[in-house]
């Protein structure tokens, strides 16, 4: 069946260097860094990837995150919570945004 | 746990069928390739170090990930015999480690001989352990069997929770495990100041890398203690290889060609040039020789003009004899690498 997903593009992700190479390296430069042990591990950067994955709900993301997280040694169980807080996170947005709709109800309401 | 490969029957019992499966994979180039690209081609032993014999198939657990195809209805047992050959062909040497595995090495009757031999002869001996045997009531006193000779233990322990851990080596293996390293903790294993080596061995669970060694150490270091008082000196992480039941794991869960296409993807020549083959010879139960244990599961047995058996065997032609390889060899050479004293770069 077509889709606008397809697994095996995510192999694929390089080929964005050849409309630009310059900003490719740049990126993925960037990309890098970001990702190397500083004062967060390697594998509680993973962790909140994956949360980011599910919030942004990139399937390339997940697929490849879900498997960092296992080789930098989280389990099913942590990796969960991080999508409970990716899960919270976009819930809160949602609910705190009622806060406007009150202020709007307030102001129209008798 | 399931049936061994063997006696379910399964084409991949015999090392015709690995090899085949493992020569049609389509998601890497062949092994020698990327040796030749890294310039390491052919690749050749650099001495012995580690004299590793493998003393059968014959093993009280049958882990899904197990490479020996190894359970307690194997009977593949090294005989006395054979034994002296090893003790012997080693006598000839000053080779410093003598690295004991099975199978379960401990439940084979000519085990403690040959750890008393080796010792004799002033040899560091690791005994790979897998932790439950030390809890077989007939073992009660293999632990301090194992102490008095000041023998390594380097036991598998793939997670830090009973989930995993059960998941790949069978229903309450985890709990028996840690009373085991607790046991062993009681003896001065894995303390500071004994000098009594406890070492863990860390494989994924499941189609995947296992973490970089020293973050994995320090995760497992804290939790096991924090959880059960357990105490250790180093952390292992072992790649599981695709062959014998893991291999049957990758094909029947639909992971193999992706499996094998992220360890080529991984190809460290770094680590490459660093294999274990190099330095370590193997000896199968039969005293037949092999550059590792993993090509003496395959049957692959030493390249021509190197001795073949126990009973032949010369430090000359085997200290710089060329490695025998194939696309399994990928589990070895994917990202920090991958031996049996774990991470290679």
């Amino acid at each position: 069946m077509e889709t606008y997903y397809h697994p095996h593009d995510l192999s694929k992700f390089a080929e964005m260097g050849k409309g630009n190479k310059e900003l490719w390296e740049k990126f993925i430069g960037y990309y890098d860094a970001v990702f190397a042990e500083g004062a967060l591990s390697e594998r509680e950067k993973a962790l909140i990837a994956l949360g980011v994955a599910h919030a942004v709900q990139c399937p390339y993301c997940i697929d490849a995150y879900s498997q960092n997280c296992l080789e930098k040694g989280s389990n099913v169980e942590e990796m969960t919570e991080a999508v409970h807080v990716a899960c919270a996170i976009r819930g809160g947005s949602s609910l705190v945004h009622g806060v406007q709709m009150r202020n709007v109800v307030d102001k129209l309401s008798m | 746990m399931g049936l061994t490969l063997l006696s379910r029957r399964d084409p991949l019992a015999s090392s015709e069928g690995q090899l085949k499966r493992l020569a049609a994979a389509k998601a890497c180039p062949p092994f020698q390739e990327k040796l030749v690209a890294a310039g390491i081609d052919p690749l050749h032993a650099t001495g012995i170090t580690v004299f590793q014999i493998n003393v059968g198939k014959f093993c009280n657990q049958s882990c899904r990930h197990c490479h020996v195809d190894a359970g307690p209805e194997r009977t593949e047992q090294m005989t006395r015999e054979t034994a002296e050959l090893c003790i012997r062909a080693l006598s000839q040497t000053d080779i410093p480690t003598v690295d004991i595995t099975g199978g379960a090495p401990e439940l084979n009757p000519n085990f403690r001989w040959l750890v008393e031999q080796a010792r004799a002869l002033e040899r560091h001996v690791i005994d790979r352990c897998n932790l439950t045997v030390l809890l077989l009531k007939p073992q009660a006193d293999l632990a301090g069997f194992l102490a008095r000779n000041r023998v390594e233990v380097v036991a598998s322990l793939p997670y830090f929770l009973s989930a995993q851990t059960d998941a790949q080596r069978g229903d309450g293996v985890f709990e028996k495990s840690i009373l085991a390293m607790q046991m062993l903790n009681g003896l001065g294993y894995g303390v500071d100041g004994s000098g009594l080596a406890l070492n863990l061995v860390h494989n994924p669970v499941g189609a995947f890398l296992p973490a970089k060694q020293d973050a994995a150490e320090s995760q497992f270091r804290r939790e096991l203690s924090r959880r059960h008082g357990v105490t250790f000196n180093h952390l292992y992480t072992i790649t599981n290889m695709p062959i014998s039941r893991f291999l049957d794991f990758l094909i029947e869960s639909g992971n193999y060609e992706s499996y094998m296409e992220r360890l080529a993807n991984a190809f460290n020549p770094t680590a490459a040039a660093g294999v274990m083959c190099r330095y370590t010879l193997s000896v199968g139960w039969e005293g037949t020789l092999y550059d590792c244990d993993f090509n003496q599961m395959l049957d692959m047995p030493l390249a021509d003009g190197a001795p073949r058996h126990i009973r032949d065997f010369d430090t000359a032609k085997l200290n710089t004899r060329r490695i025998v390889t194939a696309n399994h060899c990928y589990g070895c050479t994917a990202g920090s690498g991958s031996s049996c004293g774990g991470a290679v770069s």
